[in-house]
């Protein structure tokens, strides 16, 4: 018989040892799956990891990882501090488009005039946009004390309704020949999130996602608010004890995940996607989920994680396109990543033991 | 005593992964003896009685009862061969009745009313004044524990094991118990004891039995032996004793005036118009039955609960209103009762739990920003002066033992020069030799002018090491009354809440 016997300390080598592993058994269960399905496990694997990297048309997918990576890390950063506290902000998706909403607006705003602080603002109320989306859960929670997971995941899906509503309304774009949809940003200079080197993919989102990168790590490994987030995730009552106010904890976790989600959006809406449609979210928000937990809500494993699961993306589109894989298939196999993951991180606390059960 | 023992265990061996619970553990007892099982935490005592019970199998060894093997697979087949237990946890429904809760934990239940008459003549015989009709969730913790003897005294057992049956109970309510057991021992039942209060073991049992590290290591007639030559069998050195030098108390640090609040948790208690002042050098300890105040208390002096104005007073300054690190700025500082999970994180290291409590006083912020090293000095200082075991301060609080952490719970506060320290259990769990240094650690804080209030169930503790002792009851403080010359009768009424009649209240 076997049986799981939890660790005297969290073992610190399997915690780094936990994505790996994940990764690979997702290659090898992904592999059969995608043999199953009739095509080539080797060269499947390969076109989803090699092809975007180091393939013939790496020049053009390489930017790509960058765009599709900036928004996953700048939303999964945020995610992890309130998830290393305990505080469950599901809603990111919501927070994510009233930021590119606001962003949006506050641009078009100003249009067709031309000025240097017109980016600056838009910034800000992306950032605004997204934090005020967040804050309705946190405040309903310190107040009434609401689940934040169902308030904040609620709330995603009335943010689509108004992200539907400015396309067809407020924000549409009266040169639009009555097709919904803003105006585009990348044809407004002034709002225009663009390139900042040319064919590098990196635009001022992938600046904010280091950035917001390097803060929490120096806020988690330095700063007493940082030491508070991870004293309330390890035992809530001693971090009282230790003198942390769980109100304005929660207030700036939430806060902080929502107003990176809004910088996120916006950072999308003025230059990757360009205008404000009615599909312009396309589940950033939640994937940034699974990145934070694949990072294993350190800013350095996020910065990874959200490299990977960009990568997943890409190359699995490439499979879709050139082997003909289905897109349910490359779900599975990314789901699978999140799953295998799970399922190792258990070894950290636990091992496993062969041997006699004990009726005890 | 007869040839032929009751119960008797040979060679008895149980080992978990990394330690021996029991190791070749041997053990007679006769009908009608009442046999102590003394050791430490951790010794192997629970380990014991649960194969006696049926509850754990053993390694290797045997018992054997009446003469004729005995191997209970399950509690039931030990309770059918003449085994109660009476555990230190009580496993009953508060919403239901005395009678409904016996009925529940028997075999074949006779009817309710037939059951009722039952349990008021046990209770009757054996002096264990119990209505059958009763709510068990109206009911103290004493008549809770009545209904669990009874529950086992109507199977009539042969041996009766009793795990720490006290550390619940008021002086008076022991009494009742004690006469009871002398009772059903002079009927035939033999009683398994397992207790670390030596005194009550000196006054009760007819013999003992020592465990260390799960093995035999001696047995005492315990009317014929010193509590302190037990006590020193049972750590295996010999104790020193905390001396205490006199003092006369000065200035008025803590000062609570009608201190009320409502408990944070919805099974708490409240605390109820507490009024009491603590001085410079002074140890007051507070007594009481468990779950009377005492966290709320804590809570209420640590900032963790936050009270009216004008309740909490310290040196003349109100600091009802202020939160846990303002009040550690002033030098109010605090040790919870439940060290992992309050007092300390238990995944963290010992480095972070030191940054815990320590980063206001020690100096280990700036500005916000947290300086580990001096707070991983911190640490290494709290391990080297409070002798705690382990490998460093990069250790997970929860990979020491308990009486190891308590001493880095404790030595943590005490090091950062309290001006009023608040301490609940501080040797609970804790072995006797680290209970001795703890409590000479309090003494000579003490010593240095600091106002301390120890809450403790120990009340030998309590005895040893405070100037004045008062009770908590539903809530409410007693009197502080010096404790040169409080008997154990007056102690007892005083947890009771009978105090009221005999001491006026101001």
């Amino acid at each position: 018989m076997m049986r799981l016997e939890k660790r005297p300390q969290a073992s610190r080598a399997f915690s780094y040892a936990t994505p790996v592993l994940a990764v690979i058994a997702t290659m090898v269960f992904g592999g059969a799956l995608f043999a199953v399905l009739g095509k080539d496990p080797l060269a499947s694997i390969m076109t989803i990891f090699w092809e975007p990297l180091f393939g013939d048309f790496a020049f053009y997918y390489r930017p790509q990882l960058l765009v599709k990576g900036a928004p996953l890390v700048l939303i999964a950063i945020g995610l992890s501090l309130g998830f290393k506290a305990g505080i469950w902000n599901i809603g990111a998706e919501g927070q994510y488009i009233m930021g590119a909403l606001c962003g949006a607006g506050a641009g078009l705003a100003f249009y067709p005039a031309e000025s240097v602080f017109i980016f600056p603002i838009m910034v800000l109320a992306g950032a605004l946009g997204g934090w005020v989306w967040a804050m309705i859960p946190a405040v309903l929670k310190v107040k009434f004390g609401t689940n934040e997971i169902l308030v904040s995941l609620m709330l995603v899906y009335v943010a689509e309704q108004f992200l539907a509503s400015a396309s067809l309304g407020l924000l549409k774009n009266p040169e639009g020949f009555g097709f919904p949809g803003s105006r585009n940003l990348q044809q407004y200079a002034s709002a225009h999130n663009g390139e900042l080197f040319a064919g590098s993919g990196m635009h001022w989102g992938v600046v904010a996602a280091l950035i917001a990168v390097i803060f929490a790590y120096v806020l988690l490994a330095r700063h007493r608010l940082g030491f508070a987030i991870r004293v309330t995730g390890e035992a809530p009552r001693a971090a009282r004890f230790s003198g942390v106010n769980p109100t304005r904890l929660v207030l700036f976790c939430m806060g902080m995940s929502g107003l990176l989600a809004g910088l996120a959006g916006m950072f999308e809406v003025a230059g990757p996607a360009g205008q404000i449609t009615i599909d312009f979210n396309v589940g950033y928000g939640f994937t940034a989920i699974i990145v934070a937990f694949l990072g294993r809500l350190h800013p350095v494993g996020i910065l990874l994680a959200g490299g990977l699961m960009a990568l997943t993306y890409i190359g699995g589109d490439i499979a879709q396109s050139q082997l003909g894989l289905p897109a349910a298939a490359i779900q599975v196999f990314q789901g699978m990543l999140l799953f295998f993951l799970l399922a190792f991180d258990l070894f950290t606390h636990y091992r496993l033991r062969l041997g006699r059960t004990e009726v005890a | 005593m007869t040839d032929t023992p009751l119960l008797a265990l040979s060679g008895l061996t149980k080992a978990y992964p990394g330690v021996v619970a029991n190791d070749d553990v041997s053990l007679r007892i006769a009908p009608g003896e009442v046999h102590a099982l003394l050791g430490e935490n951790g010794a192997g005592k629970s380990t014991l009685v649960k194969m006696i019970y049926g509850l754990v199998k053993p390694d290797s060894g045997t018992m054997q009862m009446h003469g004729t093997s005995f191997a209970p697979q399950e509690p039931r087949a030990a309770r059918a061969a003449g085994v109660g237990m009476v555990f230190q946890h009580f496993s009953l429904f508060d919403a239901l009745s005395v009678a409904e809760n016996i009925a529940l934990g028997m075999e074949n239940a006779p009817r309710l009313r037939a059951l009722s008459k039952q349990i008021r003549d046990v209770s009757e015989a054996y002096g264990l004044p119990l209505a059958p009709d009763r709510i068990v969730g109206d009911l103290s913790a004493g008549e809770r524990q009545r209904v669990e003897i009874i529950r086992c005294l109507l199977q009539d057992p042969k041996l009766l094991i009793m795990d720490e049956p006290t550390s619940v109970l008021t002086p008076q309510e022991v009494e009742i118990l004690f006469k009871t057991l002398r009772k059903l021992s002079a009927e035939g039942t033999a009683i398994l004891y397992i207790s670390h209060k030596l005194e009550e073991i000196r006054s009760l049992c007819d013999s003992a039995t020592i465990l260390r590290l799960g093995k035999v290591v001696g047995h005492c007639t315990p009317s014929e032996t010193t509590a302190r030559d037990m006590a020193e069998m049972m750590v295996g050195s010999t104790l020193k004793t905390p001396t205490r030098a006199g003092k006369t108390p000065g200035a008025v640090k803590l000062d609570l005036r009608g201190l009320s609040a409502a408990s944070p948790s919805s099974f708490g208690m409240p605390l109820r118009d507490i009024t009491v002042q603590v001085r410079a050098g002074e140890i007051l300890g507070i007594g009481g039955v468990a779950g009377n105040g005492q966290d709320e208390l804590l809570s209420a002096l640590s900032g963790e609960l936050l009270t009216a104005a004008g309740m909490v007073g310290f040196e003349g300054q109100d600091v009802g209103q202020l939160g846990p690190t303002a009040r550690r700025h002033l030098g109010i500082l605090t040790a919870p009762e439940e060290r992992l999970g309050h007092a300390a994180a238990p995944d963290m290291s010992l480095t972070e739990n030191a940054m815990l409590t320590g980063a206001v006083r020690e100096k280990l912020e700036r500005r916000g920003m947290l300086n580990w090293p001096a707070a991983k000095r911190f640490a290494e200082r709290i391990i080297a002066d409070f002798d705690v075991r382990t490998p460093g301060p990069g250790n997970a609080a929860r990979s020491l033992s308990g009486g190891n952490l308590q001493k880095f719970v404790i030595g943590r506060e005490v090091l950062q020069r309290p001006q009023v320290l608040v301490v609940n259990q501080p040797t609970w769990g804790v072995d006797a030799s680290a209970a001795a240094s703890i409590r000479q650690a309090l003494l000579d804080l003490a010593e240095n002018g600091t106002a301390m209030i120890v809450i403790s169930q120990d009340l030998d503790e309590l005895m040893e090491i405070s100037d004045r002792f008062a009770a908590l009851n539903e809530g409410r403080l007693s009197e502080p009354r010096p404790v040169q010359g409080l008997t154990v009768d007056e102690i007892g009424l005083m947890m009771g809440g009978a105090n009221g009649m005999e001491v006026a209240h101001v």
